[in-house]
């Protein structure tokens, strides 16, 4: 489509803009979901499975069909080395260079570029993130916790959508506590709308936001017990009875 | 109300600090206003809803007024809080679009798309869904979202008096629902949109309600420019209030009309495409006000572009009639040629006769699918598309199981209530209706 823009060219969105075509054109190919087709960046290390399915069924129901000894491993997409291809390099190469040491792993999946960071380096990676002209990921559109109960050391992760209206370029960032210390530092400084976002984090998960102005439960009552979102939090639900059987709530029904 | 230093309700032997104020006693208006007139410098905490007829369902305003001047405001949320998120991860991933689309009740098509796109991401089909598909899909969002623009409008007309762009709006969506009807079966909370494809092909009278519909919009939105856009009550009210430039919206996470209406051209649909949106023909519509009237223009404008893409669209669905609408995957695809019975139930005769008389393989399909659901490899995705509110997007999070392990919906609305206060402190407080009627929240998407 557009001339190809290269990372840290600068496009002004401080002048209104009266007429849609004279707006910033940043890449309007989709430079997120198209990666390098050509290239399949290297995978440094063998995918850790999480967690460990048995069976047909499940567990804890009787297994007659003779399937009850097969055994899946859980497998994340695995961590990749650069190069990656298409933008992906430079925004890595260029963090690399402003932040000592930033990443645990890079993982790029389904076209989508994803750095895990520290939790220690957070809040100097996201200022980083948003204000080096190359980088620019001005918007962070979301914030999502996320608890992993198998993985020991860092069950809670929170997750960092951020957009680069710039460069018309998607990222994501991935952090992690450990449950036993649910301390993530806030970034409500650097990017305020992660101000609502973290509350939810901490309503639904329980992930104490270090710094943020106001960490209150937002969802749920002041004075609600636990955090609900958590996979050790129960559903709830009722048996539910019908022409003589028993239809069980629907967390405790067969899962395969 | 009356003003004393008697606290009727203190215990014993505690003492009073201050004015006590008692429902008790009653009095003169006169001597009560006067006698508050004296103390000026005084505010007045006002809880404005959850249960207001101007908050847009159950948003609930902490407001603290000097007069009539807001000093500051503070949105208070949750009081729709259904735990969607929480109950999808025991559903399958086919049952995730019947619970997506009853968050944000008011375009429930974009929901059930920005759930779907992720979750084909996840499975790697993003490639293989049908083109009638994603046609079917761009014609149901954009007719979706000039019915949101409408209520948009509407409301907000009617918060602010004009009570004829209510009925009007309403009049006009109602058209749009009897389609979303005669195509889902449901006027809202439809789960036509499922991973792979859509539900169910256009019925066969599909395109005929639909140039119907289409030329219904054509003769009735001019209406409301020509109630509004020079309308002096409206331009009144709306002008210079709400004001949020561009790096606030930045800031704040703001996304939509309310971001266009500060200049800048920002579309997922121009910008990062989905769903076939580059072969269509439209134009993204800015303003230059950053105000309410700004973003009541550009939501005016921007069901012209909407209708200009359902007529495309149109075309490319009598072009296409007959191809799938759903992937052909056995492992993925539920059944997708659904007809209505006579007892009112949609089996598919077809489908029915397939999988019990003609082939093994496919009733096995069909039983893991409906019973089990389909495995989803590993991983996290988050797809955003441009719904009429702004940015929604999906991040979903699949363990490799037949549930989603995470499914978190970013609805524009929750971001945009936090730039209340910005908008807000400093007006008046009438004005803080028309504020909260421009962003558009739809509290069924901000609280989940």
């Amino acid at each position: 489509m557009s001339d190809p823009k290269l990372p840290g060219e600068e496009k002004s969105i401080d002048k209104p803009v009266m007429d849609p075509e004279a707006s910033p054109k940043a890449g309007v190919e989709r430079e997120d979901a198209q990666p390098d087709p050509e290239l399949t960046p290297a995978i440094i290390e063998a995918p850790k499975p999480i967690a460990v399915k048995k069976g047909m069924w499940g567990s804890g129901t009787g297994d007659t069909s003779g399937y009850g000894r097969i055994v899946k491993p859980v497998e994340w997409p695995a961590p990749s080395a650069p190069p990656y291809g298409s933008w992906f390099d430079g925004v890595h190469d260029r963090l690399a260079a402003l932040v000592a040491d930033p990443f645990i792993k890079v993982v790029l999946d389904r076209g989508e570029l994803t750095f895990h960071i520290p939790r220690a380096k957070l809040v100097e990676v996201m200022q980083a993130l948003r204000d080096d002209a190359q980088l620019r990921f001005e918007f962070c559109a979301s914030v999502s916790g996320v608890h992993y109960p198998q993985a020991a050391g860092e069950e809670l992760h929170v997750v960092y959508h951020l957009q680069s209206m710039t460069h018309n370029r998607r990222l994501r960032v991935e952090t992690s506590c450990p449950e036993a210390d649910a301390h993530v530092p806030s970034i409500v400084a650097v990017y305020p709308a992660a101000d609502w976002h973290e509350r939810e984090a901490w309503d639904m998960f329980g992930i104490i936001f270090d710094g943020h102005p106001h960490l209150t439960r937002i969802l749920m009552p002041d004075d609600w017990v636990g955090h609900p979102q958590r996979k050790d939090y129960p559903l709830g639900g009722i048996p539910i009875e019908y022409k003589g059987t028993t239809v069980p709530p629907v967390d405790q029904r067969r899962s395969y | 109300m009356s003003a004393q230093h008697t606290d009727y309700y203190a215990a014993p032997g505690e003492e009073t600090e201050g004015t006590v104020y008692t429902a008790m006693g009653g009095g003169d208006w006169g001597d009560i206003a006067s006698e508050q007139a004296e103390r000026g410098d005084e505010t007045l905490v006002i809880n404005m809803g959850p249960q207001h007829p101007s908050t847009h369902g159950v948003l609930r305003l902490m407001v603290e007024c000097d007069g009539e001047t807001v000093q500051s405001i503070r949105p208070g949320i949750g009081f729709l809080h259904t735990g969607i998120e929480k109950n999808m991860e025991y559903r399958s991933w086919t049952q995730g679009t019947t619970f997506v689309t009853r968050m944000d009740y008011v375009a429930p098509i974009f929901n059930e798309v920005a759930y779907c796109l992720a979750v084909e991401r996840l499975l790697g089909i993003e490639d293989q869904v049908p083109e009638r598909a994603s046609d079917i899909r761009v014609l149901m969002m954009e007719l979706n979202r000039i019915a949101s623009h409408l209520v948009a409008i509407g409301t907000g007309g009617m918060e602010i008096g004009a009570l004829t762009v209510m009925t009007i709006g309403f009049r006009e969506r109602e058209m749009i629902l009897d389609f979303f009807e005669a195509v889902t079966g449901l006027r809202m909370n439809h789960a036509y949109v499922r991973p792979g494809g859509v539900a169910n092909d256009l019925p066969e009278t599909g395109i005929a309600q639909l140039r119907d519909v289409i030329a219904w919009l054509d003769k009735h939105i001019p209406e409301y420019a020509a109630f509004c856009n020079e309308n002096p009550i409206f331009k009144g009210r709306m002008c210079g209030i709400g004001v949020q430039d561009l790096s606030a919206c930045f800031a704040l996470g703001v996304t939509g009309p309310v971001l266009r209406s500060t200049g800048y051209a920002w579309d997922l649909r121009k910008q990062q495409p989905y769903c076939g949106y580059e072969n269509y023909d439209f134009d993204v519509i800015t303003w230059d006000t950053s105000d309410a009237y700004g973003r009541f223009r550009v939501r005016l404008d921007e069901m012209w572009e909407s209708l200009k893409i359902v007529k495309q669209a149109t075309d490319r669905l009598e072009a296409s009639t007959g191809q799938p609408v759903m992937i052909d995957d056995p492992k993925i695809a539920w059944p997708a040629t659904l007809a209505v019975g006579p007892d009112g139930q949609g089996n598919s005769h077809e489908h029915i006769k397939h999988i019990m008389g003609e082939s093994m393989e496919a009733l096995i399909h069909h039983f893991k699918l409906v019973t089990e659901g389909f495995r989803v490899p590993a991983g996290q995705a988050y797809v955003p598309i441009e719904s009429p509110k702004g940015e929604i997007a999906c991040h979903v999070v699949s363990d490799g199981g037949t549930k989603p392990f995470r499914c978190h919906l970013r609805d524009p609305g929750f971001n945009h209530l936090q730039s209340v206060p910005i908008q807000c402190e400093g007006g008046m407080l009438a004005d803080v209706v028309v504020a909260i009627g421009s962003l558009d929240p739809v509290m069924g998407g901000v609280d989940r």
